[in-house]
């Protein structure tokens, strides 16, 4: 596939802007004195990172997870749990010593929100479609309730983390931008790795399996374990991002795994657009955004954001992606 | 064995408020195929003017007309405005779309009535307890509960199956196509049943109300556990969803008074204890896991 220099051009748009806009926007902020919108540009990133995992198993997948954030809340108490145990010197579950370091809590967060994706995904795809989407929303649920028991804690209250976030490497991250700047690096990271998962002989078979999975079947190949396989890495990266949420506030409690952030991510998917990966973090600037504005005019936000939502669903649907995709062409263009 | 037997019929009172909802959702999506995600700002809907009304004029009886009203109302006019033009997108759209609602009904609930639990109290006249065998007090609230559910539900099922409007409900989740060449009303007929659903959800809001809070996101919660009555009953089925919410009430019900006695038994005492609330708020998903397991469309679902 060759990009011709209008391609050229429009991905550099589509996809470049909005990553180019996360990581000058802080820095512009800091530079008209104000620091305290450094977190909600990270906030950004990080929502953004949790919707491009969503966006991956939904776009190629046709996986219509409502339940995703159950692995942000997991991927959140990894750090929590850990960072209270490494500040109490207390042993963590299962004897481990306690940990405050993102090069462990990070990737711990990964396998331990990919390891609970496996049976998530097998048990939600014994069906598809609306089944699909009620069961992950009631498994999402098993683990909201499950972390409100968990009395050691903090039960509904969560982790407070006082004490501070993680280091990194050793490295203190009390700087705003510093932890900003880990969180876009794992965003691009992420990035790369799902689009080179999308374009991968495995994105293939995900893509087939979603068009025609009996067809998939007839080829030879075993489509459910690849499904499962996407779902885990989605649940995975997910946790990761709720390691991050739990960084940016220090703190974690069950609202992470709330339901309504799982519509959230759905929400932040569909208006940055499914032709490209690039709309995850189109929806999150525009969600986030969206959500700041009106809250400076009003508390009672949501009684406009959500007749908003229904009215974008109604008639705007393609999102940011599809947007800027009719502004640059009049015909129809091959997304590859 | 008395205990069990209050916890029994404690356990039905939560099956019948989740029929109430269950079978509005399945009905919506059986012949609509609409995933409806704001059927529990309904259920919020009734609870909300029900203890609105009955604290304004003193009448409990009026709070549940007007509740019950109130969410038919509601129903009828979401239908118009959203629903009807979500009936053709896919699963996701509605998703989307029904979410943006709950944004907004939740907000407006807060706007118009504070952030404030309200409270819907049981009327005089029925709070009250009776033996229902002796040495067996229960309140009469809760029998009233149980047995307007099932009278609701005996009706419903009488709609569905014995009358002229329950025939075209049936032809339409069979093939609703046809039943519009046939010259039936199709948008009507789904207004209809759209409106019946709502109404069925703001009664369980009313009846379940002296139990819960009335608060905003009240109805979200039950919404999950109705999702998982239809997961384990089959969705579209009416006989589903009565089996399933039994299944859910009961084990959700019992499960929180003996699991701390049954792990306690097993374990010993110290591990129960941290055990068993997980657990027991774990234990409905757990069931809809074992039964996706074995029937991946749910007890009497159809197989597809």
């Amino acid at each position: 596939m060759r990009p011709d220099a209008l391609t050229l051009r429009r991905r550099l748009i589509r996809d470049g802007l909005p990553m180019l806009l996360l990581a000058v926007a802080p820095l512009a902020a800091m530079a008209v004195d104000a620091g305290w919108l450094v977190p909600v540009f990270t906030r950004m990133a990080v929502f953004a990172l949790a919707a491009m995992a969503l966006h991956f198993i939904l776009s190629i997948g046709g996986m219509v997870s409502l339940g995703h954030a159950a692995f942000f809340a997991i991927g959140g108490y990894v750090v929590g749990i850990g960072s209270q145990h490494a500040y109490d010197e207390t042993p963590a579950p299962l004897g481990l010593p306690g940990w405050n370091d993102m090069l462990i809590s990070l990737p711990a967060a990964f396998a331990v929100g990919a390891l609970i994706a496996v049976p998530f995904g097998w048990l939600s795809l014994r069906t598809r479609g609306a089944y699909f989407i009620m069961i992950t929303l009631a498994l999402a649920q098993m683990i909201f309730y499950l972390l409100v028991s968990l009395r050691a804690y903090g039960g509904e209250d969560g982790i407070s983390m006082w004490w501070g976030r993680n280091t990194l490497a050793g490295l203190e991250m009390s700087d705003r931008l510093a932890l900003h700047a880990v969180c876009l690096v794992i965003l691009a990271l992420a990035w790369w790795v799902l689009s080179r998962m999308t374009a991968a002989p495995f994105g293939w078979v995900l893509d087939g399996a979603r068009q025609n999975e009996a067809r998939m079947r007839a080829l030879g190949y075993r489509p459910l374990a690849y499904q499962i396989g996407a779902f885990a890495l989605s649940g995975g990266i997910v946790a990761v991002a709720g390691a991050l949420m739990a960084n940016v506030d220090e703190f974690v409690s069950p609202g992470l795994g709330h339901w309504t952030v799982s519509g959230e991510l759905l929400v932040i998917v569909i208006l940055g657009g499914l032709g490209s990966l690039s709309g995850a973090v189109w929806g999150a600037l525009v969600l986030l955004g969206l959500e700041e504005v009106l809250m400076e005019f009003t508390q009672h936000w949501a009684v406009i954001m959500g007749p908003l939502l229904v009215v974008i669903v109604l008639f705007a649907r393609g999102g940011v992606g599809g947007f800027l995709d009719r502004l640059n062409m009049g015909k129809r263009h091959d997304d590859a | 064995m008395l205990l069990f037997l209050e916890q029994l019929l404690n356990g039905v009172q939560l099956s019948v408020t989740l029929l109430l909802m269950a079978s509005g959702l399945t009905l919506i999506f059986g012949i609509m195929s609409l995933l409806n995600l704001a059927h529990g700002s309904l259920f919020m809907t009734g609870a909300f003017v029900a203890a609105w009304v009955s604290g304004e004029t003193g009448s409990w009886a009026l709070g549940l007309l007007a509740g019950a009203g109130a969410a038919f109302a509601v129903g009828l006019l979401i239908e118009t405005v959203v629903m009807r033009r979500l009936y053709d997108r896919d699963h996701l759209d509605q998703v989307l779309a029904t979410f943006g609602l709950i944004l907004f009904f939740n907000e407006m609930v807060r706007l118009v009535w504070g952030i404030r639990p309200m409270r819907l109290d049981v009327p005089d006249a029925l709070s009250g307890f009776v033996e229902v065998v002796p040495g067996a007090p229960y309140p009469v609230y809760r029998l009233v509960v149980i047995g307007a559910g099932l009278a609701v539900m005996l009706a419903l099922g009488w709609l569905v199956r014995g009358t002229r409007i329950g025939m075209r409900i049936r032809a339409g989740s069979v093939d609703r196509e046809m039943i519009g060449a046939l010259g039936v009303d199709i948008g009507r007929l789904y207004s209809l049943v759209f409106a019946l659903g709502a109404l069925l959800a703001g009664l369980a809001g009313v009846l379940a109300g002296p139990f819960l809070a009335v608060q905003s996101g009240m109805g979200e919660p039950i919404l999950i556990l109705a999702f998982v009555v239809v997961v384990i009953g089959g969705i579209g089925s009416l006989k589903g969803a009565v089996v399933g919410s039994l299944v859910v009430g009961l084990t959700d019900t019992l499960g929180r008074v003996y699991l701390p006695d049954i792990l306690a038994f097993l374990f010993g005492e110290g591990a129960a204890e941290a055990g068993a609330a997980a657990l027991s708020s774990m234990l409905i998903f757990l069931v809809m896991a074992v039964v996706l397991a074995v029937f991946p469309s749910g007890l009497y679902g159809r197989k597809g």
